[in-house]
């Protein structure tokens, strides 16, 4: 009988014991969580030598030491020692402006048939506004010669304008002149040996304006982050680890990492430790896929939610990014003058010359699935004007086994499309005889459309379109990331748009949660009578 | 009626009642936390409610398992063999005749600590609300490390409703403590171990033969 007792109460002190030690457990974990996560301590390996070093001083090399009247003579003397730079570059997308590399194959990019809901088409390099970002001498597009500077230059010297004032002043024999264009020349010469890996600003100076101003396109992209603190991006804030964009957009001759149209930067994440050559273009390549603390929930969501959609809460977070632009509405004249109308933010809400914006600022994303593509409407596909054309959209769904869900800058506008070839249209927009100077859209458009090779019925209206930008960059500390309750919550879950999966706390089943409340209520009400029914009888008792 | 003298039977043994009330206890929390990630309500905040939930839920797996090991050792799993014997009668009382002040049909001793319709409830739970819930759990819990036996859905849809039938027995189970002798005979029998039972009460044989010791 003593031994029963005994072994009893030895049962219930284990019991005891057990749940304590569960909870002992528990919080021994949460210590271990004070360690620092994989991701954290695997990146900052990856860039541990953060202080690149160069054997080579431009200042001292021979061939930049001379009196350049030109551009194409500054490229030459580029090329006498990097001598395969320009064939590298010239079938880079940089270059082209083609996804496919060649002439041959038009389909996609912006010397191609691409469109977009911005500026919509680049006219296959006849508009020369466009140009301006093109990197060859002089606006003369492929037929230039390359123009190294526009990327390897750090001095923000104004090149262009310097060579052209020398080769006016060139042609004068006035001996003032003569001195004004010595000292330009000596300026162009120091400028020169400026000579850098893309900086932040020699990828901004287009890909933070594109669309044709500060923040116009991307949302994620504007001057902002020429030098950004680390609150606006963690990894190029000059105050964190000051990266530059090629630090992630890695190159392999020339060609530089990052995704192209339809095609994904990468075709598998891969961390540094699995491919040590592989791009370091995705989040995956540094900080692997278990990127938080040992034990986080969070990386049990790698396989389903990109980095991005919880890193980046909100874009265009200092500058204001454009969100809608009708073309529909350009060509109002004042006096018979073209105008401009601002609105918040300082931005235009109207140009006579475009159309009507909106400007939005602290953006709280879209979010689809997106396995690294996008469908492409381009200026040769039917679509169909009943619906809301979507020029291009994240391709991908949850049985994609590289998608992720992904957040987006969804930028919404009307455009001019074919009403009886049903295809988008791409007007010449400058230049003497483009739409900003005619303001006859009919005839921009048959220019426009003339230029790319694609037939113009002669009949147009505007269709309501939407393009889509991946959000990648402006990436927060970690403290500002999205919580569990932005996504899993009932009402106004961010991820509402997502209904192929079941999100806990967002979704649940109408018919079982109404059976199981039923039954609870059942028994509430059940309780509640019996114990009134109890009450008012007494329990049968007479007194 | 009243006349009957109760005395004090030591019914429930310190084990029984120490994973009694831990169980209470991992069971309401369960509840509680369980709602919360069902986005319900917002109460403790979903992550905390997800880390507490799952700490308690293998809390309980655990103290299940040593549960279990003693209704096997101690042969008190037989206190759940169902029977329909008086199964009606303890029904018609519990419907009508508690109202009208007359005695419970199955008086509580050592051998036979659940009445009919108790072993009937307990077993069903037991032996099928339970293990649904902790095997829904436990795949809700590995979702990302195994196999998906089952999809996502079924698992949460699954462990969900069976945890709103659980609440109804809560509910039940915590009103029916409050029918013996006076409102809280039953709740101090589980926390001190002796249970009132009339004095005279007569113990059939066949409700204590299964836990009757040779």
């Amino acid at each position: 009988m003593k031994l029963r007792y005994v072994s009893r109460y030895g049962l219930a002190v284990i019991t005891i014991m057990t749940f304590l030690c569960s909870f002992h457990f528990a919080f021994a974990s949460t210590k271990d969580n004070t360690e620092e996560a994989m991701g954290r301590t695997l990146a900052n390996q990856a860039v541990k030598n953060a202080n690149r070093w160069s054997t080579t001083d431009h200042a001292k090399i021979d061939a930049l030491n001379q009196d350049f009247t030109s551009g194409e003579e500054i490229t030459q003397a580029c090329l006498s020692c990097h001598s395969e730079a320009a064939t590298q570059f010239h079938k880079t997308i940089h270059w082209t402006w083609l996804a496919s590399g060649d002439k041959s194959d038009m389909r996609y990019g912006k010397a191609g048939y691409s469109v977009n809901n911005y500026c919509i088409s680049g006219n296959a390099m006849e508009d020369k506004g466009c140009l301006s970002c093109h990197p060859s001498w002089n606006k003369k597009g492929v037929e230039g010669e390359v123009n190294c500077l526009k990327c390897h230059n750090s001095s923000g010297f104004n090149f262009d304008e310097a060579l052209s004032d020398i080769k006016a002043f060139s042609e004068d024999s006035d001996p003032e002149t003569e001195d004004i264009m010595k000292d330009l020349q000596q300026e162009v010469k120091q400028a020169v040996t400026k000579i850098t890996l893309p900086t932040r600003k020699n990828c901004g100076d287009c890909h933070f304006t594109g669309g044709g101003g500060d923040g116009v396109k991307h949302g994620d992209l504007d001057t902002s982050l020429t030098k950004p603190n680390r609150m606006l991006d963690v990894h190029m804030g000059t105050d964190g680890k000051d990266f530059s964009c090629t630090r992630c957009h890695t190159t392999l001759d020339h060609n530089i990492a990052g995704r192209i149209y339809t095609n994904p930067a990468v075709e598998t994440r891969k961390s540094l430790i699995e491919d040590d050559l592989a791009p370091k273009i995705t989040c995956v390549s540094c900080h692997s896929s278990v990127p938080h603390k040992n034990d986080s929930k969070m990386n049990d969501h790698t396989d389903v939610v990109s980095c991005q959609a919880c890193h980046i809460p909100t874009f265009a977070r200092v500058n204001p990014t454009k969100m809608w632009w009708d073309w529909s509405k350009a060509g109002k004249l004042k006096d018979g003058k073209p105008y401009v109308e601002n609105g918040p933010y300082g931005k235009p809400v109207y140009k006579s010359i475009k159309g009507e914006f909106k400007w939005e600022k602290n953006v709280i994303p879209e979010y689809f699935w997106f396995n690294g593509s996008l469908t492409s409407t381009t200026a040769d596909d039917v679509i169909d004007p009943a619906q809301i054309v979507k020029v291009n959209h994240p391709v991908g769904d949850k049985n994609d086994p590289e998608a992720r869900i992904f957040p987006f800058k969804i930028h919404r506008g009307k455009q001019p499309y074919d009403k009886i070839n049903k295809k988008l249209l791409a007007p010449l927009l400058s230049g003497k005889d483009g739409y900003w100077t005619t303001f006859d859209m009919n005839d921009a458009i048959e220019r426009g459309n003339k230029a790319i090779g694609i037939p113009y019925s002669g009949e147009f209206d505007y269709v309501e379109t939407t393009s889509a930008f991946p959000i990648t960059h402006m990436v927060t500390p970690k403290e500002m990331a999205l919580d569990c309750t932005q996504c899993h919550i009932r009402e106004n879950s961010k991820l509402a748009a997502i209904t192929d999966l079941y999100l806990p706390g967002r979704d649940k089943s109408g018919l079982m949660d109404t059976i199981g409340w039923l039954s609870v209520i059942g028994a509430l009400a059940g309780v509640l009578l019996h114990g009134l029914g109890r009450f008012f009888t007494r329990n049968g008792k007479e007194n | 009626m009243n006349d009957k003298t109760t005395i004090k039977i030591y019914l429930y043994t310190r084990f029984e009642r120490l994973w009694h009330w831990f169980q209470a206890l991992t069971v309401i929390c369960l509840i509680v936390t369980g709602l919360e990630i069902h986005g319900t309500y917002q109460l403790l905040g979903f992550q905390t409610a997800v880390t507490v939930h799952n700490l308690i839920g293998l809390s309980w797996l655990i103290l299940f398992a040593f549960f279990v090991f003693w209704l096997l050792t101690t042969g008190e799993w037989k206190q759940y063999i169902p029977t329909t014997k008086k199964l009606f009668l303890v029904v018609r009382y519990y419907v009508w005749d508690i109202f009208q002040g007359k005695p419970h049909p199955v008086q509580k001793s050592k051998g036979a600590k659940h009445n009919p319709l108790q072993r009937l409830a307990y077993l069903g739970i037991s032996a099928l609300l339970l293990p649904v819930q902790m095997v829904t759990g436990l795949l809700y819990y590995l979702y990302n490390d195994i196999p998906h036996f089952l999809s996502l859905p079924i698992i949460a849809v699954t462990h969900t409703v069976v945890a709103l039938f659980l609440l109804n027995f809560l509910i039940v189970h915590v009103y029916m403590t409050t029918t013996g002798h006076s409102l809280f005979s039953h709740m101090a029998g589980m926390i001190t171990g002796w249970e009132e039972i009339y004095e005279t009460t007569q113990i059939a044989d066949w409700e204590t033969k299964a836990t009757q010791k040779k």
